[in-house]
């Protein structure tokens, strides 16, 4: 499977862009080239490569690669724990939605239907006004948000899968219900699903942006990339650059998401593999 | 008494009625033919037997397996006999096999769910179900996947997972239709060959009367979710009292002249 991965160049951007983040994420907690907090107003709004200041500084003179690689920590850890949400969210409901007793079954379709309608970020408001902002509450309100969704696409797919003739067979060979889940059901829809996972990951990274930069998300003092954007958003007529930094962070890492996605997919199916 | 004994068989969907009082028994051992047109309630007989019918449809009658009644049992009881005692072998090769299992461990599922077998045992005895069914080295397919195999094979590998534990009968659901003719010639000797060898009963579900020539002595003829005729295949085929019979004929006749016509 990794090998599969690893032929496509989709893979291997998504990879590298991941490995990149891990890294600098990990890296980060040790090690910065500056203090991505301290302020030091005199060199205030310097330029890239100046001074050892690898992206140049901000107006209070903060260290914009330093920021950046103390931000990737916070991205990485709320766009992986919002897809895992997303997923046990996405395929508890959507299990629920097919397979439990007509009344369950019922309820699991409308709480699909009415939470999808529901727009995520104003839950994610929501859940930081009463829980007050942190980057847990920001990983809630997406994984829920967005694992509905994943559970709408999900259930689809199953009520496909559970029509097929290889589960009409299993079943005539002796499975039960609970073999038929775990053994063709998951399987059958787990490429389907960890398409929809990256995106969810690339969705939570610019979710947990947005929502920093409204000001829901981790506290204002730690380093994020939403933050940064919020932060110089007033200069950005005059100092494009410092908007650009984590603008195309959050891009690539998103694109990054995307092709990694569609490369496990393809590698989640031996017909795939076969094809190419 | 039968291995199997059907009564009164009524398969209801809200208000329409699909199968209508099917009465009919497969001794033990003995290969009957069930024969019907597109929409004659054919496929679905073969479901109510394994209790497999799709959500919403509700069954009457009794289905009888060596004296045990079938109807009405949990999905827990039915499920310990599906698979071991009565066993099923589908239409469509190409969909029957899920698509991410390698055919192994499909062939080796039975062994260990009926038979209580270790992961070893089962898969070995999967390389020898698919010797028996006649696959090319064994021991290579059962680690193959079912793209990778022909329809011919897949087809086979369908009935090694039926014939796996040995059941007491054996349904086949028209098992050659989807076939190219050559290879249907195969997968019919095979299956006739086995079944006289395991002496289980079979059910042969077809639409196509030719076919059965060479697989059954008696026949039932099924339209409209009725049964219409039946006895044995050779005074139905020489005097076919039902017009629905005398048109499975004129089909069975026609193509077997087609046949012949591309014959070199």
């Amino acid at each position: 499977m990794t090998r599969v991965v690893l032929r496509r160049p989709g893979g291997v951007f998504g990879l590298a862009v991941l490995g990149l983040l891990v890294v600098g994420g990990v890296v980060s907690y040790w090690w910065t080239p500056f203090d991505p907090r301290a302020a030091d107003p005199a060199r205030a709004w310097l330029p890239p490569l100046r001074e050892g200041h690898l992206l140049g500084t901000d107006r209070i003179g903060r260290d914009q690669f330093s920021q950046l690689l103390a931000g990737a920590g916070g991205t990485l850890v709320a766009a992986v724990a919002s897809a895992a949400v997303a997923a046990v969210v996405g395929v508890a409901l959507a299990l629920a939605a097919v397979l439990a007793p007509r009344p369950l079954r019922a309820s699991a379709v409308g709480l699909i239907d009415v939470l999808v309608a529901f727009p995520t970020l104003l839950l994610a408001m929501v859940l930081s006004a009463v829980y007050g902002s942190s980057l847990a509450t920001v990983v809630a309100a997406i994984g829920i948000g967005f694992g509905v969704g994943v559970a709408r696409v999900t259930r689809a797919e199953l009520l496909s899968v559970l029509g097929s003739d290889y589960v009409l067979a299993a079943r005539a060979s002796g499975a039960r219900t609970g073999r038929i889940v775990r053994r063709h059901l998951l399987p059958n829809v787990a490429p389907t699903l960890v398409v929809q996972l990256s995106l969810v990951m690339a969705l939570a990274v610019l979710a947990e942006a947005a929502l920093t930069y409204l000001g829901y998300g981790a506290s204002p003092s730690s380093p994020s990339w939403g933050g940064m954007l919020h932060e110089q958003q007033a200069h950005l007529a005059a100092r494009p650059l410092l908007v650009i930094w984590p603008g195309v962070a959050v891009a690539v890492t998103v694109l990054g998401c995307n092709l990694l996605g569609d490369a496990l997919r393809d590698a989640g199916d031996p017909r795939a593999v076969a094809a190419r | 008494m039968s291995l199997l004994e059907v009564a009164g068989l009524t398969v209801r969907s809200g208000d329409r009625v699909l199968l209508d009082g099917l009465d009919f028994a497969v001794g033990a051992g003995e290969r009957v033919g069930l024969v019907g047109g597109s929409g004659s309630g054919k496929s679905l007989t073969a479901l109510a037997l394994l209790g497999l019918l799709p959500a919403g449809m509700t069954v009457e009658g009794g289905v009888r397996l060596a004296g045990v009644d079938l109807l009405g049992r949990s999905d827990r009881e039915l499920s310990a006999v599906r698979g071991s005692r009565i066993a099923m072998v589908f239409q469509e090769p190409r969909t029957a096999l899920d698509p991410l299992m390698r055919v192994g461990r499909q062939i080796a599922w039975p062994l260990r769910a009926h038979r209580g077998m270790s992961r070893k045992a089962a898969s070995a005895g999967a390389v020898e179900l698919a010797a028996k069914v006649g696959l090319p080295d064994p021991e290579r397919v059962v680690r193959a996947f079912p793209h990778q195999l022909s329809g011919g094979q897949r087809q086979r590998v369908g009935l090694a997972i039926a014939l796996a534990c040995r059941p007491a009968l054996l349904v086949a659901d028209e098992p050659t239709t989807a076939l190219d003719t050559t290879v249907q010639a195969g997968v019919l000797r095979l299956l006739a060959g086995l079944v006289a060898e395991e002496g289980m009963a079979l059910l042969f579900i077809t639409h196509d009367l030719a076919v059965l020539a060479h697989m059954v002595r008696r026949v039932l003829v099924l339209g409209g979710g009725r049964l219409l005729e039946g006895g044995a295949l050779a005074d139905v085929l020489r005097a076919p009292a039902h017009p629905v019979t005398r048109e499975l004929l004129a089909l069975a006749r026609a193509g077997a002249f087609r046949r012949r016509e591309v014959a070199p």
